[in-house]
């Protein structure tokens, strides 16, 4: 065997289960493996070693394996891949794999497992891995007969990648990675059991069309389905936003659905939504949400949620439907197909536009918009975070590289929803539904490892980034120039400021005490470290950092006690949104005991 | 469609035809359990005749919303290839099976059997100070007739929980 290529593919020839393993991601278009070895995929990675087809990445933890696939899947649009060991290195991988669950990204996680007379036993580096990952995966295999091996890695992609993506585990004992069986192709016929429905139902888009067509107040609510349905999705969201004239808003997830640049933009709603999304979800009288959830970060308080409106809901995922909020309209599909379909049927339906009655909404909107509910006052040496992430946005801009961003999780995330702006789908890579801490730095090593020339940053804290700060290690192995910029505000900002509103100031444990220097510790990674204590060094600082082909820490000084605003308090509607001091309250919201039980 | 606001509970009984594999009833457990949605009972089986389809019937009681997204969660794992809400589908039939052990002697042993004859069980076991019913019907059906043991010496229940189908020609199949 050449040690560039892979056993020929027939049936009849006898491989080692590694192989078929290899072989099937081959042909499943797989180029690049996050992992980390161990005993029991040890004959996998001696297979990785034997061929060059596909490349494999060493992390430097297993969660970070599975975060890294994330953010290359998140931005190619393709299935990331996984390999890891049993037992620690499996249960390593849960919080990875439970995030790619709640933010549906196409993920395949393959684990070792101790060879099949020993599964039960207790063995060293033994865990139950398709019992623990059973709710943290869309689907998960444990295979105990090399005989249907190919087959269940052909199964796996296509689980992962179809309807509502989301993570696969395939739980691979070590006897059947060094037994010997033949190798089958992908099976060009349907799936026995898993046939989600990609075309919408005619008869649903007609009504649909005809809802969001008679709207005075209509409003287009767009998630992350939008993203994972590839960039025509985003075209065809764009195409009918423009024609009907309607306001748009998007999700977290949903971020680069729509251009953030686009005069119908309204920017992203929810608890830390603008004050013009927010009131316009409030104040609509059609929504069509398409590719997003109802998530209780958006809604607010259930029962006060966009009271007066009827609801047009497109999703994939039928049990998405009527699970928070009850619409009119549901609509089962693929986001680009219903689209599609919308977009064709509009000119069928008789009835026209109350085009008036749309512009008077506008101009209800630009009221809101008045409000200027992002506005800061940027004065001094302190830099205030929403400045940083604006200059940051308008000097990468500048620098006219393609640029892809993921961040941590906390306020800094969302200073980064807020101020940077995202005019194409798949750029932005956060954490979403699980809202997990230290994913950024690896979701920005995945990107960088599929777009190497690009300019990829993860907007960071410094209390985040410490969590898979050791990744820092991959990026130096791989030369992989990632850029991490982190508020420094020397607290777990979001915690910080939720203590400030609900818990009296008291603010346990949410100081970041005995910070490392950020400088030397890029320095000790192989890479580069700079800080930023004035706003007189911001600028200077970034364009050093956007200019420098290494991965780069900035250590970006902020002011402590900035919160982000606006802000829906839990347990609050819409209309009851808190705004930065300075502006005038929108409802004059404050918090409720009930909203204090609530997370 | 009933309105899926109203907290109205109600009771439905619903049949899942999935692939015989491994870990597919842990699935469907686990979705009830992770989810929070009650299970009053549970049956499974193979159903064709390659052992490679099983039906589940489960009873569970929810609000209409409840019970609309227990159907979705399940139709939405990738073993599953139906889901029938029975009890939206119209006229059907549920039979439990149970064993029911009752231990006595004398005048108890009389008025066990008189009963168990009126409720139509039948005994498969005997010994001088045992019976052992074997009874199916509906599952208010299997507590009175439990109930009416009690006093007479019951030992020992085991049930299966609901089977059911729906009347007539219309099949729920693969």
């Amino acid at each position: 065997m050449s040690p560039q290529t892979l056993p020929a593919a027939s049936a009849t020839t006898s491989l080692t289960g590694a192989e078929i393993v290899l072989r099937a991601l081959k042909e499943q278009g797989v180029d690049v493996i996050f992992g980390y070895p161990g005993g029991a995929v040890l004959p996998i990675y001696d297979a990785i070693f034997q061929q060059n087809a596909i490349r494999h990445i060493l992390v430097r933890h297993e969660q970070a394996a599975v975060h890294a696939a994330e953010g290359y899947a998140r931005s190619t649009g393709k299935v990331g891949c996984v390999l890891v060991t049993s037992g620690p290195g499996a249960t390593n991988a849960v919080t990875g794999l439970v995030d790619a669950l709640m933010d549906s990204i196409p993920i395949v996680c393959l684990t070792g497992q101790v060879a099949t007379h020993l599964i039960g036993n207790d063995a060293f580096q033994e865990a139950d891995t398709t019992g623990i990952t059973r709710p943290a995966t869309k689907h998960n295999y444990l295979v105990k007969d090399i005989r249907k091996l190919a087959e269940t890695v052909h199964d796996a992609f296509y689980v992962a990648r179809s309807g509502r993506p989301g993570p696969v585990v395939i739980d691979l004992p070590k006897d059947i990675l060094v037994g010997k069986g033949p190798y089958t192709e992908a099976p060009k016929r349907e799936h026995r059991s898993y046939r989600p429905q990609v075309e919408p139902d005619a008869g649903q888009i007609r009504k649909a069309v005809a809802m969001l067509k008679a709207a005075k107040r209509p409003v287009v609510y767009a998630g992350g389905g939008v993203i994972n349905a590839g960039p025509e999705a985003a075209a065809l969201l764009g195409k009918l936003v423009r024609m009907a004239s309607l306001p748009c808003t998007n999700t977290l997830m949903g971020l680069g659905a729509f251009p953030a640049s686009d005069p119908q933009f309204l920017g992203m709603l929810g608890m830390h939504g603008t004050y013009e999304a927010n009131l316009a979800m409030h104040g609509c009288d059609v929504m069509f949400n398409i590719g997003a959830r109802f998530d209780d970060r958006v809604t607010g308080r259930l029962n006060a949620f966009s009271p007066g409106s009827l609801k047009i809901h497109a999703d994939i995922d039928p049990s998405s439907i009527n699970k928070n909020v009850k619409v009119e309209v549901p609509v089962v599909g693929d986001a680009a197909a219903v689209l599609r379909a919308m977009i064709a049927a509009w000119d069928e339906e008789p009835a026209q536009q109350d085009r008036e009655a749309i512009a008077a909404w506008w101009r209800q909107i630009d009221l809101w918009r008045g409000k200027k509910c992002l506005d800061y006052v940027q004065t001094g040496k302190i830099i205030k975070p929403q400045h940083a992430v604006k200059r940051l946005y308008e000097l990468t801009k500048e620098s006219g590289r393609e640029t892809f961003i993921s961040t941590e999780v906390g306020q800094h995330q969302m200073w980064a929803a807020q101020y940077f702006g995202f005019e194409k789908p798949n750029r932005w890579m956060t954490s979403g539904g699980l809202g997990t801490m230290g994913y950024g730095l690896p979701a920005a090593m995945g990107v960088q490892v599929a777009h190497p020339d690009a300019l990829c940053i993860d907007i960071a804290g410094e209390a985040s980034i410490l969590m898979n700060i050791q990744e820092m290690a991959t990026l130096a192995q791989y030369r992989l120039p990632v850029k991490v910029f982190i508020l420094n505000n020397q607290y777990m900002g979001m915690v910080r400021q939720w203590q400030e509103l609900l818990h009296g100031s008291r603010y346990s444990e949410s100081y970041s005490e005995a910070l490392p220097d950020f400088v030397k510790l890029a320095e000790s990674f192989h890479g580069v470290g700079m800080r930023i204590e004035g706003a007189d060094d911001l600028d200077r600082v970034i364009r050093e950092m956007i200019a420098i082909d290494r991965p780069v820490i900035v250590d970006c000084a902020v002011d402590e006690k900035e919160n982000v605003m606006p802000m829906i308090p839990s347990g609050a509607a819409h209309n009851e949104m808190l705004l930065a001091s300075g502006q005038e309250s929108g409802g004059g919201a404050s918090v409720t005991d009930q909203g204090m039980g609530l997370v | 469609m009933a309105d899926l606001n109203d907290n109205v509970q109600r009771a439905a009984t619903i049949a899942v035809l999935v692939e015989n594999e491994a870990g597919v009833l842990a699935r469907v457990i686990g979705l009830f359990s992770g989810r929070g949605y009650n299970i009053d009972s549970l049956t499974v089986a193979p159903v064709d005749e390659h052992g490679r389809l099983s039906r589940i019937t489960v009873v569970t009681t929810g609000t209409e919303m409840v019970i609309e997204q227990i159907k979705a969660q399940l139709d939405r794992l990738v073993p599953v290839h139906k889901v029938s809400d029975l009890t939206l589908e119209g006229p059907h039939l549920t039979r439990e099976l149970a064993l029911i052990k009752v231990v006595g002697t004398g005048s108890a042993r009389q008025e066990a059997l008189r009963l168990a004859d009126a409720f139509r069980a039948r005994v498969v076991d005997a010994t001088t100070e045992s019976f052992v019913f074997e009874m199916t019907g509906s599952g208010e059906k299997l507590d009175a007739f439990i109930s009416l043991m009690r006093p007479i010496g019951l030992a020992e229940v085991s049930r299966t929980g609901a089977v059911a189908i729906v009347r007539g020609t219309s099949s729920l199949t693969a």
